[in-house]
């Protein structure tokens, strides 16, 4: 009655790959360092702090460092797949078949596009506006912190399924987008595109909801006086960015929902037979693609404009301009889809449409081009490695966006589609866009987060090791991609390819050179804190994060800043304003709560027992969600009240803006003076 | 945790607000809830907006199939949508007493819009077990798959507006009609007339569309 079929679904001996040594040795490293890392904790007895103050917390700003830290191993992780495939490419000519089965570079590929854009990019960029946006608004927590604890999880849930498809079973091999046909339950019968599907539904709900949230806090948690047009920029980025991004991710939601049912029910959606349409599974994934390639870039392009304007020390240029380019990149990129199949068949019109909408965008980019560029025009440029990482993106970005004005033009994609060059090109677009973006992002908001600066050494290290690593690695690939060489092979058969190849796995080197910069810069900056350590305002900032303690109290501000201006913390400061020493209040806060890390774990759970086919694993999991998640909505003592006298002590112990050395406006007034206070709601 | 307007006027020396004591949190937190939900709405509107979209692409894709003409009972839908616009009324008889504040009518108006919202699942499923006895199950074509997958997600919405509903009654009972208790109800009220929305473009677009075909 209870065979093993019934308790372990399709999972059985021969699901672990124990006869690929390259996967066993990953493994086997894998488990080493976990179990050295789970060792620590234990032996250092930080389960009860890692519970108390981050498994369970609801801060905004603990849950964006730890999107942080989820985004930075599945880098490695994805970086680890990167290197793979180029010593393949670099080796597999003629005779030499490399060192990859084709099977197994086939889910590496796969594994590294879902990696780097659902587990690194993504959350890297949902850390970055959980932790800097409800700062920069003078908030004091997002509109509903229990559903961004929830978010998180849930995201991390999915990374978790994906880690566990490497040594159970396999993942998908079906591209980045589980694309059908090769997706189909007759032409992949196995485990991967379950792993896909589950893993990026569970993490997916988990950003529909961070979009949300934050959509909401943009709307209705802003300090007095922030009207919409007095929002620094990178707020109004990631405003956009994740409007977008509800806008776009039911829409995928709703696809993989559909190939879950052809892939489980038996259902037609995207067969090929009885009346089912794969390319409509094209369609509406990319209808969630192109958008979200802008959901990443829109904050990115506001941690730049951020940065430009601190670091020229002016106000940024063309601030409305830039303003409404977001907002039309923001609608132009719903209009844009099909350029990612020009060769599907459409027919001229339909192309051409899609086609001159691409090229449409080039233009609100490049407004946002020349507006950092004439904000740096005639300024005191000081070129911290925030500002660094700003110059090589323009010099890289605009190669990337050229290429891709290149391959809207629909004939040209018809040579170029599928082929090395398009690869080339957003690699481009992400990594010189998105990539570096969010390593200026933490250059400059790091010491916001820890009280200290990175190392500007080991900074530099990882600054050039990027840039030059990036242009050895993707130079070749776009002169190849041009010659015509496809995506996703396996093995060449033309020796003279073979150099280019060669080429790029050193670039994939030099880019290693600048990861373990960055983990080594971390380290490094971690032991010498105490020399890194600065001020509130080291940058000279201009916006209200940088007008609050480093690192901020649990509750951001001690009293709700008043804004008059776009560059309220600038203007705070010229106009002599000082942090009041008395008048403090007690602060209402929400409680951290256990309920998300648990539900997540529940949905992880699920996911692996639909993966598997083990029934009564996935029952079991999802009565248990749906009980825990019923139990929580009984919980109705949710808040507390942080002491007035607790604030108090903590603003005289930590404020220590006074102290430090930002420059003043001289034309302006010079004396520090209380400001005087309004009651709420007056 | 505070909203305040950021349209309110400040002397240009403000820099900071000192909030009252004790102000009141339940109405401070209102809003953004009603926002976010809304934005949930919305949200969910896509997946349906999708679902509606393979649909239409579908709609003809028999595969040598049954196609709508052969299988829908229009007159069983009819009643099905009269008892779930009956419903939304009933829910906003339900608002209606909240407002006065009787816990017992509002009970009582949300347990009946539970029966409705129950009998109108009910006949959907007797109308999936027609559909599938006569061999029109969802694997049979494209068409199916697309006509059972948007139904029975709108079907699987009112379930779990059932079981809200049914966690409302306990909550209601156990503390009133407080605050959190009237957003929750408020929140309840929009999800439900969104289905109820939602089904009339059902009704209109996959009913009354697929008989005149």
């Amino acid at each position: 009655m209870f065979d093993a079929k019934t308790i372990f679904g399709r999972l059985s001996l021969e699901s672990f790959p124990i006869h690929e040594p390259i996967l066993l040795i990953t493994f086997a490293v894998v488990a080493l360092g976990g179990l050295g890392v789970l060792g620590a904790i234990t032996k250092f007895k930080l389960w009860g702090y890692l519970w108390r103050e981050w498994f369970t917390t609801v801060d905004h700003k603990k849950i964006g460092i730890m999107y942080f830290i989820l985004g930075i191993v599945m880098l490695l992780r994805g970086f680890a797949d990167a290197v793979m495939m180029r010593l393949q490419q670099a080796m597999a000519f003629g005779a030499n078949e490399g060192y990859l089965p084709p099977h197994h570079y086939d889910q590496i590929f796969t594994a590294h596009g879902t990696i780097m854009i659902f587990f690194v990019a993504i959350p890297l960029v949902s850390g970055v506006i959980n932790f800097v946006m409800p700062l920069q608004i003078g908030a004091r927590d997002v509109a509903f912190p229990y559903l961004n604890s929830l978010s998180f999880w849930l995201t991390a849930a999915g990374a978790g399924l994906v880690m566990v498809s490497l040594f159970v079973g396999e993942f998908s091999t079906a591209g980045w987008l589980n694309y059908v046909p090769v997706a189909n339950l007759e032409n992949s019968p196995g485990v991967g595109p379950d792993y896909y599907l589950w893993a990026l539904q569970i993490a997916g709900i988990g950003t529909t909801l961070s979009a949300l949230n934050m959509v909401t806090t943009v709307i209705k948690m802003r300090a007095p006086g922030m009207t919409m047009m007095k929002m620094p920029v990178f707020t109004w980025t990631a405003f956009c960015s994740q409007v977008l991004a509800v806008a776009i991710f039911p829409v995928l939601t709703g696809a993989f929902a559909m190939l879950m049912l052809d892939r489980y029910v038996g259902t037609n959606f995207f067969t090929n037979d009885l009346g089912g349409n794969p390319m409509m599974y094209w369609n509406l994934v990319w209808l969630w693609g192109h958008p979200e390639v802008y959901v990443l870039i829109l904050p990115v392009f506001g941690i730049y404009s951020e940065v430009t304007s601190t670091f020229t020390g002016k106000r940024l240029f063309g601030y409305s301009s830039m303003v409404y380019a977001t907002v039309v990149i923001t609608i132009l990129s719903y209009l844009v889809w099909l350029h990612h199949f020009f060769t599907m068949g459409s027919g001229a019109s339909v192309n051409s449409f899609f086609g001159i909408a691409t090229m449409v965008i080039a233009i609100p980019t490049g407004a946002k081009i020349f507006n950092w560029l004439f904000t740096m025009y005639r300024g005191e440029i000081r070129f911290e490695l925030p500002m660094m990482w700003v110059i090589a993106f323009m010099l890289t970005f605009v190669v990337g966006g050229m290429t891709g004005v290149l391959l809207a033009v629909p004939p040209a994609d018809f040579v170029l589609h599928n082929s090395l060059f398009l690869v080339a090109h957003f690699h481009n677009v992400i990594i010189g866009g998105v990539v570096f973006g969010l390593f200026a992002g933490i250059e400059y908001w790091f010491p916001k987060a820890f009280g200290y600066k990175l190392d500007k050494f080991w900074g530099k290290v990882h600054f050039w090791g990027w840039v030059i690593g990036y242009w050895v690695a993707w130079t070749p690939i776009y002169i190849v991609g041009l010659m015509g060489t496809t995506r996703r092979v396996h093995h060449f058969d033309d020796p003279t390819l073979q150099p280019w190849f060669i080429v790029a796995a050193i670039g994939a080197g030099i880019i290693l050179i600048g990861i373990i910069g960055f983990i080594v810069g971390l380290v490094v900056s971690y032991r010498k804190r105490d020399q890194l350590r600065v001020g509130d305002d080291p940058w000279e900032g201009r916006t209200l994060e940088w007008s609050t303690t480093s690192p901020p109290p649990s509750y951001n501000f001690a009293f709700t800043p008043v804004v008059h201006d776009l560059d309220a913390w600038y203007d705070m400061k010229s106009r002599g304003y000082a942090h009041p020493a008395e008048g403090f209040r007690p602060v209402h806060m929400p409680r951290n709560t256990g309920t998300a890390i648990i539900q997540a774990g529940l949905a992880a759970v699920l996911g692996f027992g639909m993966i598997w086919y083990i029934w009564w694993l996935a029952v079991a999991a999802f009565v248990a969600l749906i009980a825990v998640t019923i139990w929580h909505s009984f919980d109705y003592n949710r808040d507390y009240d942080i002491p007035a006298e607790e604030v108090a002590r903590v603003s005289r112990e930590k404020l220590s803006y006074l102290d430090i050395n930002y420059a003043p406006e001289p034309a302006l007034l010079p004396a520090p003076r209380t400001g005087t206070a309004a009651p709420a709601g007056a | 945790m505070a909203t305040i307007a950021p349209d309110a006027s400040f002397d240009r020396d403000t820099f900071h607000l000192i909030e009252k004591e004790g102000h009141d949190h339940g109405s401070a937190h209102a809003s953004p809830v009603l926002l976010g939900f809304w934005i949930y709405l919305m949200s969910d509107a896509l997946i349906f907006a999708s679902l509606f979209a393979t649909y239409g692409v579908l709609s003809t894709s028999f595969a040598g199939g049954p196609g709508p003409r052969d299988l829908f009972d229009l007159e069983l839908v009819a009643v099905n949508t009269a008892i779930l616009l009956v419903s939304s009324i009933t829910y906003g008889f339900g608002m209606l007493a909240m407002d006065k504040g009787g816990v017992r009518a509002v009970q009582g108006w949300l347990a009946l819009t539970a029966l409705l919202g129950m009998s109108f699942v009910a006949i959907e499923l007797f109308e999936f077990g027609t559909l599938i006895a006569e061999g029109a199950t969802p694997q049979r074509s494209g068409f199916l798959s697309a006509f059972f997958t948007l139904v029975a997600t709108h079907g699987l919405h009112v379930t779990v507006g059932i079981i809200w509903i049914g966690i409302m009654l306990v909550q209601v009972g156990k503390h009133g009609l407080n605050v959190v208790n009237r957003r929750r109800l408020t929140c309840l009220s929009m999800f439900w007339h969104f289905l109820d929305v939602v089904w009339i473009g059902v009704f209109s677009f996959v009913y009354l569309l697929g008989m005149l075909r």
